[in-house]
């Protein structure tokens, strides 16, 4: 029941965080040349890959009751500070992320900044491709990591992690700019309910719960998740004398 | 700022975001949990009332700053 739903989370987290590194990428790309926003982009995904790696089997050792209460808060915290920023966004208390602005903003930091070759790189564009996808990305390592503590949890996560960066990275290429019309707000949305989720059935589990119908529950706490979290955006929105039927 | 203050600053903006309320709401509220199933209460309903409370206050919070 959970590995689907833990596919899910782990697929759309990553695809918006990939979408947020590709604008960056292509900004600097476009710019100053491909070879070294590539190059800084590999070595991100490498050092990605190498935590997810050294982390993933280091926590079979841990007992699984610890694991899921460690675990469960992380998810948590994670969760609703992604819900929180997403019901900000949609009941208007917060802009929405603008990947063309931000596209416009990179090119022109991109555009204006000095150029200084280190290892035969372009070290500006190295750099900040390197930043952006190992900052962007270290959430979906740790997330990825925390989906350990279910049984075929890291293996069912990272394969949703690389689909999604194929699946971006393919996007990339063929439209050639930002993925602007990502509807990035809704799945963020969408991440947040999941990861909360996850958070309060393994983190319960973990401080000695029981759940009613073992776990069936994760679909009841879910929708009760998504419930509230659709009530607060309404409540908000009404605050601020936004139309309720208003876009995302 | 030093190396070392930089690196602690960097995981904890990374772990605790924007609201230091909702990751002390997290442990206070798996805390309570694991403290009433240990005088036998069936605790599974605390959580989700948690995330409730901390959205409802964390989401106060950011509207009035």
């Amino acid at each position: 029941m959970s590995l689907p739903i833990l596919f899910l989370a782990a697929f759309t987290a990553s695809a918006v965080e990939m979408v947020e590194a590709l604008t960056i990428v292509l900004a600097v790309g476009v710019t100053r040349g491909w070879r070294s926003p590539l190059v800084g982009t590999a070595a991100a995904l490498v050092a990605l890959a190498a935590i997810v790696g050294a982390l993933g089997p280091a926590l079979t050792l841990v007992p699984i009751g610890t694991l899921r209460l460690v675990v469960g808060a992380l998810l948590l915290v994670f969760g609703l500070q992604w819900l929180r920023k997403a019901i900000l966004r949609a009941s208007g208390y917060k802009a929405l992320h603008d990947e063309d602005e931000i596209f416009a903003r990179e090119r022109e930091a991109a555009r204006s900044a000095g150029h200084e070759e280190k290892a035969g790189l372009d070290w500006f564009a190295f750099t900040l491709s390197f930043k952006g996808v190992f900052l962007e990305g270290l959430e979906v390592a740790f997330i990825v990591v925390s989906f350990g503590s279910t049984k075929g949890g890291v293996p069912i996560a990272a394969a949703a992690a690389g689909v999604a960066l194929v699946l971006v990275a393919i996007t990339g290429v063929v439209v050639r700019g930002p993925l602007s019309r990502v509807p990035e707000n809704a799945l963020k949305f969408a991440v947040g309910t999941m990861l909360t989720t996850f958070g309060v059935f393994w983190g319960a589990e973990g401080a000695g719960v029981s759940w009613p119908g073992n776990e069936a529950a994760l679909l009841g706490v879910l929708a009760f998740v998504a419930a509230v979290s659709l009530v607060l955006v309404r409540v908000l929105r009404r605050g601020r004398g936004v139309a309720v039927g208003a876009p995302a | 700022m030093n190396v070392l203050a930089r690196f602690g600053r960097f995981w904890w903006d990374f772990v605790v975001g924007d609201d230091w309320l909702v990751a002390a709401g997290v442990v206070a509220g798996l805390g309570g949990t694991a403290l009433l199933v240990h005088y036998g209460v069936s605790a599974w309903w605390l959580m989700p009332v948690v995330v409730v409370a901390l959205l409802g206050v964390s989401l106060r919070r950011a509207v009035r700053s």
